[in-house]
Protein backbone atom coordinates (compact mmCIF):
# COMPACT_ATOMS: atom_id res chain seq x y z
CA UNK A 1 0.00 0.00 0.00
CA UNK A 2 1.25 3.54 -1.02
CA UNK A 3 -0.38 5.32 2.05
CA UNK A 4 -0.41 3.13 4.71
CA UNK A 5 2.20 0.73 6.46
CA UNK A 6 0.82 -2.39 8.86
CA UNK A 7 2.83 -3.07 11.24
CA UNK A 8 1.61 -6.45 12.67
CA UNK A 9 0.28 -9.14 11.61
CA UNK A 10 -1.33 -10.65 14.50
CA UNK A 11 -4.46 -9.70 15.27
CA UNK A 12 -6.07 -9.76 18.99
CA UNK A 13 -9.23 -11.30 17.88
CA UNK A 14 -7.21 -14.97 16.97
CA UNK A 15 -6.29 -14.63 20.97
CA UNK A 16 -9.92 -14.65 22.04
CA UNK A 17 -10.25 -18.26 23.00
CA UNK A 18 -7.04 -18.51 24.22
CA UNK A 19 -5.95 -17.98 28.12
CA UNK A 20 -4.55 -20.93 29.06
CA UNK A 21 -2.81 -18.70 32.53
CA UNK A 22 0.39 -20.06 32.10
CA UNK A 23 2.07 -16.55 31.47
CA UNK A 24 3.93 -14.17 34.18
CA UNK A 25 1.84 -12.42 36.33
CA UNK A 26 2.44 -8.50 35.54
CA UNK A 27 3.33 -6.98 38.64
CA UNK A 28 5.78 -10.10 39.39
CA UNK A 29 8.13 -8.60 36.69
CA UNK A 30 9.08 -4.82 37.74
CA UNK A 31 5.90 -2.77 38.06
CA UNK A 32 4.40 -3.63 41.89
CA UNK A 33 2.36 0.45 41.51
CA UNK A 34 0.94 0.15 37.91
CA UNK A 35 -0.48 -2.60 35.95
CA UNK A 36 1.29 -3.20 32.39
CA UNK A 37 0.27 -6.01 30.73
CA UNK A 38 1.18 -5.08 27.29
CA UNK A 39 4.59 -6.32 27.46
CA UNK A 40 4.63 -9.59 28.78
CA UNK A 41 5.42 -12.47 26.26
CA UNK A 42 2.98 -15.49 25.82
CA UNK A 43 4.06 -18.54 26.70
CA UNK A 44 2.81 -20.32 23.98
CA UNK A 45 4.78 -17.51 21.58
CA UNK B 1 -12.20 1.96 17.53
CA UNK B 2 -9.40 3.56 16.67
CA UNK B 3 -6.93 6.03 18.32
CA UNK B 4 -4.71 8.33 16.03
CA UNK B 5 -1.96 10.30 17.67
CA UNK B 6 1.41 12.27 16.13
CA UNK B 7 4.21 11.10 17.61
CA UNK B 8 8.26 10.67 16.98
CA UNK B 9 7.62 12.16 13.51
CA UNK B 10 5.19 9.33 12.71
CA UNK B 11 0.81 9.88 11.86
CA UNK B 12 0.24 6.58 14.28
CA UNK B 13 -3.45 4.96 14.24
CA UNK B 14 -4.32 1.85 16.75
CA UNK B 15 -7.28 -0.33 15.93
CA UNK B 16 -8.22 -1.03 19.39
CA UNK B 17 -9.76 -4.13 19.13
CA UNK B 18 -7.91 -6.04 16.59
CA UNK B 19 -4.58 -4.47 18.16
CA UNK B 20 -3.40 -3.73 14.45
CA UNK B 21 -0.99 -0.50 14.50
CA UNK B 22 -0.58 1.33 11.38
CA UNK B 23 1.95 4.42 10.00
CA UNK B 24 -0.35 6.56 7.74
CA UNK B 25 0.58 9.65 5.77
CA UNK B 26 -0.99 12.74 6.45
CA UNK B 27 -4.08 11.89 3.95
CA UNK B 28 -5.12 9.18 5.13
CA UNK B 29 -4.70 10.74 8.82
CA UNK B 30 -6.50 13.66 7.97
CA UNK B 31 -9.40 11.39 6.01
CA UNK B 32 -10.24 9.26 9.62
CA UNK B 33 -11.77 12.51 10.59
CA UNK B 34 -14.15 11.75 8.02
CA UNK B 35 -14.25 8.09 8.55
CA UNK B 36 -16.99 8.33 11.84
CA UNK B 37 -18.05 5.02 13.70
CA UNK B 38 -19.73 2.82 12.68
CA UNK B 39 -17.65 3.18 9.64
CA UNK B 40 -19.26 1.71 5.99
CA UNK B 41 -16.70 1.67 3.42
CA UNK B 42 -18.44 2.67 0.04
CA UNK B 43 -17.42 1.69 -3.22
CA UNK B 44 -16.02 5.27 -4.05
CA UNK B 45 -14.60 7.86 -2.05
CA UNK B 46 -17.93 10.18 -1.17
CA UNK B 47 -17.56 13.48 -2.57
CA UNK B 48 -17.63 15.21 0.54
CA UNK B 49 -13.84 13.93 1.81
CA UNK B 50 -12.76 14.70 -1.42
CA UNK B 51 -13.92 18.43 -1.60
CA UNK B 52 -12.73 18.68 2.25
CA UNK B 53 -9.12 17.77 1.42
CA UNK B 54 -8.61 18.71 -2.29
CA UNK B 55 -7.05 21.88 -1.77
CA UNK B 56 -4.07 20.45 0.05
CA UNK B 57 -4.29 16.67 -2.06
CA UNK B 58 -4.19 15.12 -5.04
CA UNK B 59 -7.76 13.42 -6.65
CA UNK B 60 -6.01 10.50 -7.02
CA UNK B 61 -4.20 10.57 -3.44
CA UNK B 62 -7.24 11.20 -2.04
CA UNK B 63 -9.00 8.32 -3.45
CA UNK B 64 -6.06 5.59 -3.41
CA UNK B 65 -6.30 6.52 0.22
CA UNK B 66 -10.17 5.90 0.56
CA UNK B 67 -9.59 3.02 -0.93
CA UNK B 68 -6.75 1.74 1.36
CA UNK B 69 -8.60 2.62 4.55
CA UNK B 70 -12.09 0.13 3.19
CA UNK B 71 -9.33 -2.39 2.53
CA UNK B 72 -7.76 -3.01 5.72
CA UNK B 73 -11.68 -2.44 7.29
CA UNK B 74 -12.03 -5.17 4.96
CA UNK B 75 -9.18 -7.26 6.38
CA UNK B 76 -9.98 -6.71 9.93
CA UNK B 77 -7.63 -4.51 10.86
CA UNK B 78 -9.22 -0.55 11.06
CA UNK B 79 -12.53 0.22 12.53
CA UNK B 80 -12.97 -3.23 14.29
CA UNK B 81 -15.87 -4.08 16.61
CA UNK B 82 -15.75 -5.54 20.00
CA UNK B 83 -15.80 -9.04 20.27
CA UNK B 84 -14.95 -8.90 23.70
CA UNK B 85 -17.85 -7.89 26.00
CA UNK B 86 -19.61 -10.78 25.20
CA UNK B 87 -16.76 -12.74 26.53
CA UNK B 88 -15.99 -10.89 29.79
CA UNK B 89 -19.80 -11.41 30.64
CA UNK B 90 -20.30 -14.63 30.69
CA UNK B 91 -16.67 -15.25 31.35
CA UNK B 92 -15.86 -18.34 34.03
CA UNK B 93 -12.71 -18.26 35.18
CA UNK B 94 -12.20 -21.11 37.53
CA UNK B 95 -9.08 -19.17 38.62
CA UNK B 96 -5.81 -21.16 39.81
CA UNK B 97 -3.15 -19.60 42.48
CA UNK B 98 -0.47 -19.18 40.11
CA UNK B 99 1.55 -16.50 41.74
CA UNK B 100 2.70 -15.23 45.29
CA UNK B 101 4.63 -12.50 46.45
CA UNK B 102 6.35 -13.32 49.63
CA UNK B 103 7.33 -10.61 52.02
CA UNK B 104 9.82 -12.16 53.67
CA UNK B 105 10.80 -8.98 55.35
CA UNK B 106 8.49 -6.49 57.04
CA UNK B 107 11.47 -4.59 58.02
CA UNK B 108 13.77 -2.42 55.82
CA UNK B 109 17.43 -0.92 56.46
CA UNK B 110 16.30 2.22 54.19
CA UNK B 111 13.92 4.62 55.11
CA UNK B 112 12.41 6.02 51.48
CA UNK B 113 9.64 8.65 51.87
CA UNK B 114 7.40 7.43 49.52
CA UNK B 115 7.48 3.28 50.71
CA UNK B 116 3.92 2.73 50.00
CA UNK B 117 5.04 -0.41 52.95
CA UNK B 118 5.65 2.31 55.72
CA UNK B 119 8.88 2.26 55.37
CA UNK B 120 9.08 -1.80 56.08
CA UNK B 121 6.53 -2.16 58.46
CA UNK B 122 3.30 -2.06 56.39
CA UNK B 123 1.99 -0.99 59.85
CA UNK B 124 2.05 -4.15 61.88
CA UNK B 125 5.18 -3.56 63.21
CA UNK B 126 8.79 -4.94 61.86
CA UNK B 127 9.24 -8.93 61.65
CA UNK B 128 10.64 -11.22 59.16
CA UNK B 129 9.10 -14.33 58.01
CA UNK B 130 10.10 -17.94 59.51
CA UNK B 131 10.87 -20.79 56.83
CA UNK B 132 8.14 -22.43 58.35
CA UNK B 133 5.73 -19.67 56.89
CA UNK B 134 7.68 -19.72 53.71
CA UNK B 135 7.09 -23.81 53.65
CA UNK B 136 3.33 -23.30 54.17
CA UNK B 137 3.03 -20.77 51.44
CA UNK B 138 4.47 -23.01 48.56
CA UNK B 139 2.57 -25.89 50.14
CA UNK B 140 -0.46 -23.76 49.75
CA UNK B 141 0.50 -22.70 46.09
CA UNK B 142 1.18 -26.10 45.02
CA UNK B 143 -2.43 -26.99 46.63
CA UNK B 144 -4.04 -23.89 45.10
CA UNK B 145 -2.36 -24.14 41.74
CA UNK B 146 -4.74 -26.75 39.95
CA UNK B 147 -3.34 -28.22 36.59
CA UNK B 148 -1.54 -24.98 36.28
CA UNK B 149 2.52 -25.98 35.83
CA UNK B 150 4.73 -22.44 35.95
CA UNK B 151 4.00 -20.79 39.63
CA UNK B 152 6.30 -17.32 40.39
CA UNK B 153 7.23 -16.57 43.62
CA UNK B 154 8.45 -12.96 44.41
CA UNK B 155 10.55 -12.64 47.35
CA UNK B 156 9.43 -9.05 48.05
CA UNK B 157 9.59 -6.90 51.38
CA UNK B 158 10.35 -4.65 53.26
CA UNK B 159 14.09 -5.95 52.29
CA UNK B 160 13.95 -9.46 51.77
CA UNK B 161 17.89 -9.63 51.67
CA UNK B 162 17.67 -8.97 55.24
CA UNK B 163 16.27 -12.55 55.74
CA UNK B 164 18.30 -14.18 53.10
CA UNK B 165 18.93 -17.11 54.83
CA UNK B 166 15.12 -17.87 54.68
CA UNK B 167 14.90 -16.96 51.05
CA UNK B 168 17.45 -19.77 50.03
CA UNK B 169 15.79 -22.66 52.48
CA UNK B 170 12.16 -21.57 51.05
CA UNK B 171 13.60 -21.93 46.99
CA UNK B 172 15.33 -25.27 48.11
CA UNK B 173 12.27 -26.49 49.55
CA UNK B 174 9.69 -24.58 46.26
CA UNK B 175 12.42 -26.78 44.19
CA UNK B 176 12.13 -29.77 45.63
CA UNK B 177 8.27 -29.45 46.21
CA UNK B 178 8.22 -28.21 42.67
CA UNK B 179 9.78 -32.02 41.26
CA UNK B 180 7.49 -33.47 43.40
CA UNK B 181 4.20 -32.07 42.46
CA UNK B 182 5.00 -31.41 38.49
CA UNK B 183 5.27 -27.66 39.24
CA UNK B 184 7.96 -25.56 37.70
CA UNK B 185 8.77 -22.57 39.96
CA UNK B 186 9.86 -19.40 39.04
CA UNK B 187 11.57 -16.91 41.53
CA UNK B 188 12.17 -13.12 41.34
CA UNK B 189 13.71 -11.17 44.02
CA UNK B 190 13.32 -7.33 45.05
CA UNK B 191 15.78 -5.70 46.69
CA UNK B 192 17.30 -1.81 47.91
CA UNK B 193 20.95 -3.56 47.54
CA UNK B 194 22.58 -2.43 50.73
CA UNK B 195 23.37 -6.06 51.88
CA UNK B 196 23.61 -7.57 48.60
CA UNK B 197 27.33 -9.48 48.11
CA UNK B 198 28.99 -11.90 46.17
CA UNK B 199 27.95 -15.31 47.99
CA UNK B 200 24.51 -13.85 47.37
CA UNK B 201 24.55 -12.61 43.85
CA UNK B 202 25.60 -16.04 43.37
CA UNK B 203 22.27 -17.48 45.12
CA UNK B 204 20.38 -15.19 42.92
CA UNK B 205 21.65 -15.76 39.76
CA UNK B 206 21.69 -19.78 39.99
CA UNK B 207 17.99 -19.40 41.19
CA UNK B 208 16.21 -16.18 40.35
CA UNK B 209 14.72 -15.37 37.24
CA UNK B 210 14.37 -11.51 37.53
CA UNK B 211 15.77 -9.23 40.10
CA UNK B 212 14.21 -5.68 40.53
CA UNK B 213 16.92 -3.37 41.73
CA UNK B 214 15.19 -0.75 43.47
CA UNK B 215 17.66 2.47 42.26
CA UNK B 216 15.58 6.03 41.38
CA UNK B 217 17.96 7.37 38.83
CA UNK B 218 21.06 10.25 39.91
CA UNK B 219 22.74 10.50 42.95
CA UNK B 220 20.90 13.46 43.75
CA UNK B 221 17.17 11.98 43.02
CA UNK B 222 18.10 8.93 44.45
CA UNK B 223 19.00 10.38 47.88
CA UNK B 224 17.15 12.37 48.07
CA UNK B 225 14.35 9.94 49.37
CA UNK B 226 15.99 6.66 49.24
CA UNK B 227 18.03 7.17 52.64
CA UNK B 228 19.35 5.18 55.31
CA UNK B 229 18.43 5.21 59.06
CA UNK B 230 21.10 7.32 59.94
CA UNK B 231 19.76 9.86 56.92
CA UNK B 232 22.26 9.18 54.38
CA UNK B 233 22.16 8.23 50.73
CA UNK B 234 22.16 4.96 49.44
CA UNK B 235 23.37 5.76 46.22
CA UNK B 236 27.19 4.94 46.31
CA UNK B 237 27.17 1.90 48.39
CA UNK B 238 24.25 0.38 45.60
CA UNK B 239 25.23 1.56 42.34
CA UNK B 240 28.64 -0.63 42.37
CA UNK B 241 26.97 -3.60 43.29
CA UNK B 242 23.68 -3.73 41.03
CA UNK B 243 26.33 -2.98 38.19
CA UNK B 244 28.11 -5.67 39.45
CA UNK B 245 24.55 -8.26 39.07
CA UNK B 246 23.82 -7.38 36.02
CA UNK B 247 27.70 -7.51 34.70
CA UNK B 248 27.07 -11.08 36.03
CA UNK B 249 23.37 -11.77 34.31
CA UNK B 250 24.69 -10.65 31.16
CA UNK B 251 23.00 -7.61 31.20
CA UNK B 252 19.58 -9.56 30.76
CA UNK B 253 16.92 -10.47 33.15
CA UNK B 254 16.52 -7.88 35.42
CA UNK B 255 15.72 -4.27 36.13
CA UNK B 256 17.14 -1.50 37.70
CA UNK B 257 13.73 -0.09 38.80
CA UNK B 258 13.10 3.69 40.03
CA UNK B 259 10.40 5.69 41.16
CA UNK B 260 10.26 9.36 40.19
CA UNK B 261 8.07 11.65 42.52
CA UNK B 262 7.15 15.54 42.37
CA UNK B 263 10.99 15.99 43.39
CA UNK B 264 12.09 14.92 40.28
CA UNK B 265 9.15 15.05 37.35
CA UNK B 266 12.13 15.81 35.01
CA UNK B 267 12.46 12.14 35.43
CA UNK B 268 13.90 11.30 31.69
CA UNK B 269 17.35 12.35 33.13
CA UNK B 270 17.24 10.20 35.18
CA UNK B 271 16.14 7.10 33.46
CA UNK B 272 19.08 8.33 31.10
CA UNK B 273 21.76 8.62 33.84
CA UNK B 274 20.35 4.57 34.26
CA UNK B 275 21.35 3.82 30.88
CA UNK B 276 24.73 5.58 31.17
CA UNK B 277 26.04 3.94 34.06
CA UNK B 278 25.50 0.71 31.75
CA UNK B 279 22.19 -0.66 32.69
CA UNK B 280 20.65 -1.86 29.69
CA UNK B 281 16.93 -3.37 31.38
CA UNK B 282 15.87 -0.21 33.30
CA UNK B 283 12.19 0.61 34.51
CA UNK B 284 10.86 4.71 36.69
CA UNK B 285 7.75 4.16 37.39
CA UNK B 286 5.96 7.34 38.63
CA UNK B 287 4.73 7.49 42.47
CA UNK B 288 1.61 6.66 43.70
CA UNK B 289 0.80 8.39 46.59
CA UNK B 290 -2.16 10.91 48.23
CA UNK B 291 -1.98 14.09 46.82
CA UNK B 292 -1.15 15.89 50.64
CA UNK B 293 2.48 14.31 50.21
CA UNK B 294 4.89 16.93 48.88
CA UNK B 295 5.97 14.14 46.95
CA UNK B 296 2.92 13.36 45.16
CA UNK B 297 2.17 13.93 41.47
CA UNK B 298 -0.72 15.67 41.01
CA UNK B 299 -2.63 16.34 37.61
CA UNK B 300 -0.49 19.60 37.47
CA UNK B 301 2.47 17.72 36.74
CA UNK B 302 0.80 15.71 33.63
CA UNK B 303 2.38 18.35 30.78
CA UNK B 304 5.59 18.12 32.03
CA UNK B 305 5.50 14.44 32.81
CA UNK B 306 4.04 14.16 29.00
CA UNK B 307 7.08 15.85 27.94
CA UNK B 308 9.43 14.06 29.74
CA UNK B 309 8.23 11.14 28.31
CA UNK B 310 8.27 12.32 24.98
CA UNK B 311 12.31 13.43 25.17
CA UNK B 312 12.65 10.02 26.63
CA UNK B 313 10.88 8.10 23.88
CA UNK B 314 13.23 11.05 21.47
CA UNK B 315 16.55 9.69 23.10
CA UNK B 316 15.81 6.06 23.37
CA UNK B 317 15.18 5.36 19.74
CA UNK B 318 18.21 7.58 19.19
CA UNK B 319 20.18 5.27 21.07
CA UNK B 320 18.65 1.94 19.73
CA UNK B 321 19.33 3.70 15.58
CA UNK B 322 23.21 4.44 16.93
CA UNK B 323 23.32 0.67 18.66
CA UNK B 324 23.57 1.83 22.18
CA UNK B 325 19.87 1.76 23.04
CA UNK B 326 18.38 -0.09 26.29
CA UNK B 327 15.05 -1.58 27.49
CA UNK B 328 12.74 0.77 29.53
CA UNK B 329 9.94 -1.09 30.97
CA UNK B 330 7.10 1.25 30.25
CA UNK B 331 8.19 1.28 26.55
CA UNK B 332 8.14 -2.27 25.86
CA UNK B 333 5.57 -3.67 23.80
CA UNK B 334 5.15 -6.24 21.77
CA UNK B 335 2.64 -5.92 18.60
CA UNK B 336 3.10 -9.18 17.12
CA UNK B 337 2.69 -11.67 19.64
CA UNK B 338 1.93 -9.99 23.20
CA UNK B 339 -0.54 -11.50 25.78
CA UNK B 340 -3.47 -12.77 24.16
CA UNK B 341 -7.14 -10.60 24.70
CA UNK B 342 -8.07 -12.89 27.58
CA UNK B 343 -4.98 -11.68 29.44
CA UNK B 344 -5.37 -8.26 28.47
CA UNK B 345 -9.05 -8.28 29.70
CA UNK B 346 -8.39 -9.52 33.23
CA UNK B 347 -4.88 -7.68 33.65
CA UNK B 348 -2.87 -8.27 36.95
CA UNK B 349 -4.71 -11.79 38.48
CA UNK B 350 -4.22 -9.84 42.27
CA UNK B 351 -6.75 -11.49 44.66
CA UNK B 352 -7.36 -14.95 42.58
CA UNK B 353 -4.21 -15.68 40.77
CA UNK B 354 -1.82 -13.77 42.09
CA UNK B 355 -1.71 -12.92 46.27
CA UNK B 356 0.25 -12.02 48.94
CA UNK B 357 1.91 -13.53 51.82
CA UNK B 358 2.52 -11.53 55.05
CA UNK B 359 5.47 -12.62 57.30
CA UNK B 360 2.74 -14.45 59.46
CA UNK B 361 1.14 -16.18 56.79
CA UNK B 362 -2.02 -13.96 56.39
CA UNK B 363 -3.08 -13.81 52.75
CA UNK B 364 -3.98 -10.48 50.82
CA UNK B 365 -5.07 -9.70 47.21
CA UNK B 366 -1.76 -8.49 46.70
CA UNK B 367 1.47 -6.67 48.23
CA UNK B 368 -0.24 -3.20 47.98
CA UNK B 369 -3.38 -4.58 50.08
CA UNK B 370 -1.28 -5.82 53.11
CA UNK B 371 -2.23 -4.73 56.44
CA UNK B 372 -5.87 -3.51 55.22
CA UNK B 373 -7.92 -5.98 57.27
CA UNK B 374 -10.85 -5.79 55.42
CA UNK B 375 -8.79 -7.85 52.49
CA UNK B 376 -7.31 -10.40 54.64
CA UNK B 377 -8.68 -13.47 52.26
CA UNK B 378 -7.11 -16.39 54.63
CA UNK B 379 -3.81 -17.93 56.42
CA UNK B 380 -1.39 -20.18 54.97
CA UNK B 381 -1.89 -21.69 58.01
CA UNK B 382 -5.41 -22.64 57.67
CA UNK B 383 -7.38 -25.10 55.60
CA UNK B 384 -6.22 -23.14 52.34
CA UNK B 385 -9.72 -21.77 51.59
CA UNK B 386 -9.61 -18.42 50.49
CA UNK B 387 -12.77 -15.57 51.44
CA UNK B 388 -14.44 -16.12 48.27
CA UNK B 389 -16.24 -12.40 48.65
CA UNK B 390 -13.12 -11.34 48.01
CA UNK B 391 -11.89 -13.54 45.21
CA UNK B 392 -15.20 -13.08 43.44
CA UNK B 393 -14.66 -9.52 43.66
CA UNK B 394 -11.52 -9.37 42.36
CA UNK B 395 -12.30 -12.07 40.09
CA UNK B 396 -15.48 -10.66 38.29
CA UNK B 397 -13.36 -7.43 37.52
CA UNK B 398 -11.97 -7.00 34.31
CA UNK B 399 -11.82 -4.43 31.60
CA UNK B 400 -15.05 -4.49 31.17
CA UNK B 401 -16.67 -3.63 34.52
CA UNK B 402 -14.62 -0.11 34.82
CA UNK B 403 -17.16 2.08 33.03
CA UNK B 404 -14.06 4.42 32.54
CA UNK B 405 -12.31 2.06 30.50
CA UNK B 406 -15.37 1.89 27.97
CA UNK B 407 -14.00 3.95 25.04
CA UNK B 408 -10.17 4.44 26.28
CA UNK B 409 -7.76 3.16 23.60
CA UNK B 410 -5.63 2.28 26.25
CA UNK B 411 -7.72 -0.44 27.96
CA UNK B 412 -6.05 -3.47 26.97
CA UNK B 413 -2.32 -2.40 27.44
CA UNK B 414 -3.09 -2.11 30.99
CA UNK B 415 -6.24 -4.42 31.61
CA UNK B 416 -8.26 -1.13 33.69
CA UNK B 417 -5.06 -0.45 35.74
CA UNK B 418 -3.80 -1.51 39.61
CA UNK B 419 -6.80 -2.45 40.96
CA UNK B 420 -4.97 -1.47 44.56
CA UNK B 421 -4.36 2.13 43.42
CA UNK B 422 -8.02 2.19 42.38
CA UNK B 423 -9.50 1.26 45.98
CA UNK B 424 -7.19 3.49 47.34
CA UNK B 425 -8.10 6.43 45.55
CA UNK B 426 -11.89 5.92 44.48
CA UNK B 427 -12.51 2.97 46.93
CA UNK B 428 -13.13 0.75 44.54
CA UNK B 429 -11.14 -1.57 42.75
CA UNK B 430 -13.45 -0.90 39.52
CA UNK B 431 -12.97 2.72 39.57
CA UNK B 432 -9.64 3.32 37.75
CA UNK B 433 -7.02 6.13 39.23
CA UNK B 434 -7.35 8.61 36.79
CA UNK B 435 -4.05 10.45 36.88
CA UNK B 436 -2.44 6.69 36.37
CA UNK B 437 -4.67 6.35 33.65
CA UNK B 438 -3.49 9.30 32.00
CA UNK B 439 0.28 8.66 32.21
CA UNK B 440 -0.45 4.86 31.04
CA UNK B 441 -2.01 6.27 27.65
CA UNK B 442 0.38 8.41 27.67
CA UNK B 443 3.33 5.98 28.11
CA UNK B 444 1.47 3.55 25.71
CA UNK B 445 1.12 5.69 22.54
CA UNK B 446 4.99 5.92 23.34
CA UNK B 447 5.58 2.69 23.41
CA UNK B 448 3.48 2.08 20.29
CA UNK B 449 6.03 4.76 18.36
CA UNK B 450 8.95 3.05 19.75
CA UNK B 451 8.02 -0.08 18.64
CA UNK B 452 7.02 1.39 14.81
CA UNK B 453 10.44 2.76 14.95
CA UNK B 454 12.38 -0.78 15.61
CA UNK B 455 10.19 -2.20 13.09
CA UNK B 456 10.28 0.69 10.22
CA UNK B 457 13.83 0.67 10.66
Amino acid sequence: MKHIQTLNKANLKDTANRGCGECQTSCQSACKTSCTVANQKCEQA
Amino acid sequence: MIHKYKALGMNIVLDVYSGAVHVVDDAVYEMLDYCLEPFAPEAVCPEYIIEAMEDRYDRRDIIEAYSEICGLVGAGQLFTDDCYADLAKTWNKQSVVKALCLHIAHDCNLRCEYCFGSTGEYSGGRCLMSAETGKKAIDFVIKSSGGRRNIEIDYFGGEPLMNFGVVKEITEYAKEQGRLHGKNFRFTITTNGILLDEEKQKYINENMSNVVLSLDGTKETNDRLRRRVDGSGSYDTIVPKFRRLAQSRNQDNYYVRGTFTAYNVDFAKDVLHLADLGFKQTSVEPVVAPYEEDYALKPEHLPEIFSEYDKLAEEYVKRYRSGSGFNFFHFMVDLDQGPCAVKRLSGCGAGHEYLAVTPQGDIYPCHQFVGNEKFRMGSVYGSGELNRDIVNYFENSNVYTKEKCKDCFAKFYCSGGCSANAYNFNGDINKPYELGCEMQKKRTECAIAVAAVKKLG
